[in-house]
C-alpha cells in the first residue's frame, strides 16, 4: 500500500536515485569489468580474459602479494577475535553494569577511533609506539588493529545485548547457573549472532585499514592494503584490479554473511 | 513447630529516594498458597524479587525456612520463578529448558531424563518436549515456565504475575490447574497478583498491599467480608462507601450517622469513639431494593438507573443527602418486583452486612 507521503512522489527522487547509484558504484563496476581485460593497457579493451587473476596467484608480484594476503589474514583474524572479546565484555558491562559513573565517559571512550580522524589516530600511534620503544612489525599492527577493532566489534554486540531481556539471566541464576554458566549457556547464546557479526565487521575493518597500517606496519612488512598501494605507486596495472576485485567480492561475501547472521533471531523476544 | 516458609522482618526497600516497600513484616506458613495482592506499583514484585535474590534488602531480614538468605545469591537461593513473561530460554527446546536447573545442580543425565519426563507429563506437554519455546502458545510456554521452576524441587516457588499474559478462559482454567498442582506437591506457593478474582479464588492466605505497605493480611473470605481499612474494602471486590460519624458505640457494633441523617448500625473491627469520622462499607449483593417500604428498616430513596448483567441486576440508587448506593440483585428475585426508572424506592441492608472502617 503506497502512502499518500511516499518518498516516490518527490519530484527528483528517480534521477537522484540514479546520479547517486552511478556515482558511487560505477567506479568499483569498471574495475571489475576492467579486471577480466585481456589487453596491458589498463583503459583500452583487448577482449575477455583471466590472465590477470592468474597474474595475481603466479605473477612476478604473486610472491608479495601472497605474503601481505597471508599477514593481512592473520592480523585480522587475530585482531577481530580479540576485539570481539573485549567488546562482548565492554557491551556486558556498559549494558547490564545498571548505572554508574562515568558512564557516557566510558561510551564515548570506546566509540572515540570511529569518530577521531583515522590520521590522527595513525600519528598518534605512531608517536607512541616510538616513545615507548615498541618495535615497528607485525605485533605493532596487530596491537593497534586490535585498539580501532573495538568500537565496530562493540556495536552490534551492544544492540543485539540491548535487545535481550534481562529476565533471561535472572532465569538461569534463578535455576542454580552462578555468573560463568549463566553467560556460557544462556546470555552467550542468545547474543551469539550479535558477536558474530561484530567478529566480521572487525575483521574486515582490520583487512582493509590502510592509513594506521601504512603509518606503522615498519619496514618490511605489508598487508594486502599496503601492498597494493606499493605496487599502484609504480603505475596502475590490471593485475591490481583482479586482485582489488578479489578482496571486494570477499568483503561482500562477509558482510553478507554478517548481515544474515545478525538479522536470524534479530529478534529474541518476539521469538521466545 | 517447624519455621515458616518465608519470614519477613521489618523488610524495607528503597529505590534511591522512592521507598518501594516500607517495614513488611509476616510470615508465609509451610505448604501455604500465600498471595500478595494489590495495584500496580504498591512493592509486591519488589517484594518477590527480594525473596527470590534479585533485589537487595534495604533494611530488614528475609527467612526461608528459619535461615537467613539475605547474604544469598539467587543461585543459592532454594526457591524457583515463574516470571511474568516466561523467560523461557529461546535457543533450548522444552525438555533443556526443564532441566536446565537440574543440570546447572548436577544431576545425572538419567535422574535429568526421568524428572523432566516426569515434568511435562505434569503440564501435560508429553509430546512438545522437543519443541522450541517459539513454536509453543503462549498457554503452553506458561506450563513449561511453571515445570522448569518447579523441576528442581523448590522449598518455596515464586509466581510473578505468571497469568496476566494468557486469555481470560485459558485464565481461568489455569488457576484451577496451579491451585490442584500446589495442593498435589505440597510446595509454598507465593503469587504476585494485581487481579482480585485471582487471589480470592486461588489463595489460602491474601496479603493486600498499598504503596510499599501490607494493608492486611487474612484469608480471602476474611478479607472481603472484614477488610481491614477503606483501600482493602475498596480494592477487593465492589463496595459502597459512604462517609459517616460515630453516634454510640456498643461493644463491636456502631451506631453512624449519614450525610443524610439516617442512622445505620455497622461492625467495627477496631476500636471507634463517638464523634469519630469514617466510612460504612456495604457490599453491593448485601443491599435489597423494593418498591414498596419493607417491614424492617430501610433507606428511602430514588432508582436512577439498572443495568442488566445476566444473572444481576446493578442499580443505583440516590439516597438523601445525595448519596449513592450501589444495589446488586440476583435476577431470579427481582422478577415480581417491577421497579420504577426515578420512582421511590426502599433500600434494606442484610443483618450485620455494614462495616464501619476508618481511612
Amino acid at each position: 500500500m503506497r502512502s499518500r507521503f511516499d518518498i516516490r512522489h518527490y519530484s527528483g527522487f528517480f534521477a537522484i536515485t540514479c546520479a547517486c547509484l552511478f556515482i558511487l558504484y560505477a567506479p568499483l563496476i569498471v574495475v571489475m569489468i576492467y579486471s577480466f581485460n585481456d589487453s596491458l593497457s589498463i583503459t583500452t579493451w583487448g577482449g575477455f580474459s583471466l590472465r590477470w587473476y592468474a597474474d595475481v596467484f603466479t605473477g612476478p608480484e604473486s610472491e608479495k602479494f601472497k605474503l601481505a594476503a597471508w599477514n593481512s589474514l592473520s592480523i585480522a583474524v587475530m585482531a577481530a577475535s580479540v576485539a570481539t572479546v573485549i567488546a562482548t565484555a565492554a557491551a556486558i558491562g556498559m549494558i547490564r553494569g545498571g548505572k554508574f559513573k562515568g558512564k557516557s565517559a566510558s561510551f564515548a571512550l570506546i566509540s572515540l577511533p570511529i569518530m577521531v580522524p583515522e590520521i590522527v589516530t595513525a600519528v598518534a600511534t605512531l608517536i607512541f609506539f616510538s616513545a615507548i620503544g615498541f618495535q615497528l612489525g607485525t605485533l605493532s599492527i596487530l596491537v593497534a588493529h586490535i585498539v580501532f577493532c573495538i568500537p565496530f566489534a562493540y556495536l552490534p554486540i551492544a544492540a543485539r545485548l540491548q535487545g535481550i531481556e534481562a529476565s533471561y539471566e535472572e532465569a538461569a541464576q534463578d535455576l542454580y547457573a552462578g555468573r560463568w554458566p549463566t553467560f556460557r549457556y544462556v546470555l552467550m547464546p542468545i547474543m551469539g549472532p550479535g558477536i558474530v557479526s561484530g567478529f566480521l565487521l572487525a575483521f574486515i575493518i582490520s583487512l582493509d585499514d590502510f592509513i594506521i597500517t601504512n603509518f606503522i606496519k615498519g619496514a618490511g612488512v605489508e598487508t594486502l592494503p599496503t601492498a597494493i598501494f606499493g605496487s599502484v605507486k609504480q603505475g596502475i596495472k590490471p593485475n591490481i584490479m583482479a586482485l582489488s576485485t578479489l578482496m571486494l567480492v570477499f568483503s561482500i561475501a562477509l558482510v553478507t554473511l554478517s548481515y544474515f547472521i545478525g538479522k536470524r533471531g534479530a529478534d529474541p523476544d518476539t521469538t521466545a | 513447630m517447624t519455621a515458616p516458609a518465608v519470614a519477613l522482618k521489618n523488610v524495607r526497600k528503597d529505590f534511591g529516594t522512592f521507598t518501594a516497600l516500607r517495614d513488611v513484616s509476616f510470615d508465609i506458613a509451610d505448604n501455604e498458597f500465600f498471595t500478595l495482592l494489590g495495584p500496580s506499583g504498591c512493592g509486591k514484585t519488589t517484594l518477590l524479587r527480594m525473596i527470590a535474590g534479585f533485589e537487595e534488602t534495604t533494611a530488614g531480614a528475609i527467612f526461608l525456612y528459619g535461615d537467613e538468605i539475605e547474604n544469598l545469591p539467587p543461585d543459592k537461593r532454594p526457591v524457583n520463578t515463574v516470571f511474568q513473561n516466561y523467560a523461557l530460554f529461546p535457543h533450548m527446546n522444552v525438555a533443556d529448558n526443564i532441566g536446565f536447573g537440574l543440570r546447572m545442580l548436577r544431576w545425572s543425565d538419567a535422574d535429568i531424563a526421568a524428572r523432566v519426563k516426569q515434568m511435562v507429563a505434569m503440564v501435560k506437554l508429553d509430546s512438545f518436549a522437543h519443541r522450541m519455546p517459539s513454536q509453543l502458545s503462549g498457554g503452553q510456554q506458561q506450563r513449561v515456565a511453571l515445570a522448569r521452576a518447579m523441576a528442581p524441587k523448590p522449598k518455596v516457588l515464586l509466581l510473578d504475575e505468571p497469568l496476566s499474559a494468557l486469555d481470560l478462559k485459558l485464565r481461568q482454567e489455569m488457576r484451577a490447574e496451579l491451585k490442584e498442582l500446589q495442593r498435589d506437591t505440597g510446595i509454598t506457593f507465593i503469587f504476585v497478583t494485581h487481579d482480585q478474582e485471582e487471589a480470592l479464588s486461588m489463595s489460602d492466605r491474601i496479603a493486600v498491599m498499598s504503596a510499599g505497605e501490607v494493608q492486611q493480611i487474612g484469608t480471602p473470605s476474611e478479607i472481603y467480608e472484614f477488610p481491614a481499612n477503606r483501600f482493602v474494602a475498596d480494592f477487593i471486590g465492589e463496595t459502597n462507601l459512604l462517609a459517616a460519624t460515630v453516634q454510640s458505640v456498643d461493644e463491636h457494633r456502631i451506631d453512624c450517622v449519614l450525610a443524610g441523617g439516617e442512622t445505620i448500625t455497622a461492625l467495627a473491627n477496631q476500636p471507634a469513639a463517638p464523634g469519630q469520622t469514617g466510612y460504612i462499607s456495604i457490599r453491593p449483593e448485601q443491599l435489597t431494593l423494593t418498591g414498596s417500604k419493607p417491614s424492617g428498616d430501610s433507606l428511602p430513596g430514588t432508582l436512577d438507573g439498572a443495568v442488566y448483567l445476566g444473572t444481576d441486576t446493578q442499580y443505583t440508587v440516590t439516597l438523601a443527602g445525595d448519596l449513592r448506593l450501589t444495589v446488586r440483585m440476583q435476577n431470579s428475585q427481582t422478577g415480581a418486583v417491577p421497579l420504577q426508572h426515578g420512582g421511590p424506592v426502599h433500600v434494606s441492608i442484610a443483618d450485620h452486612a455494614a462495616r464501619f472502617l476508618v481511612d
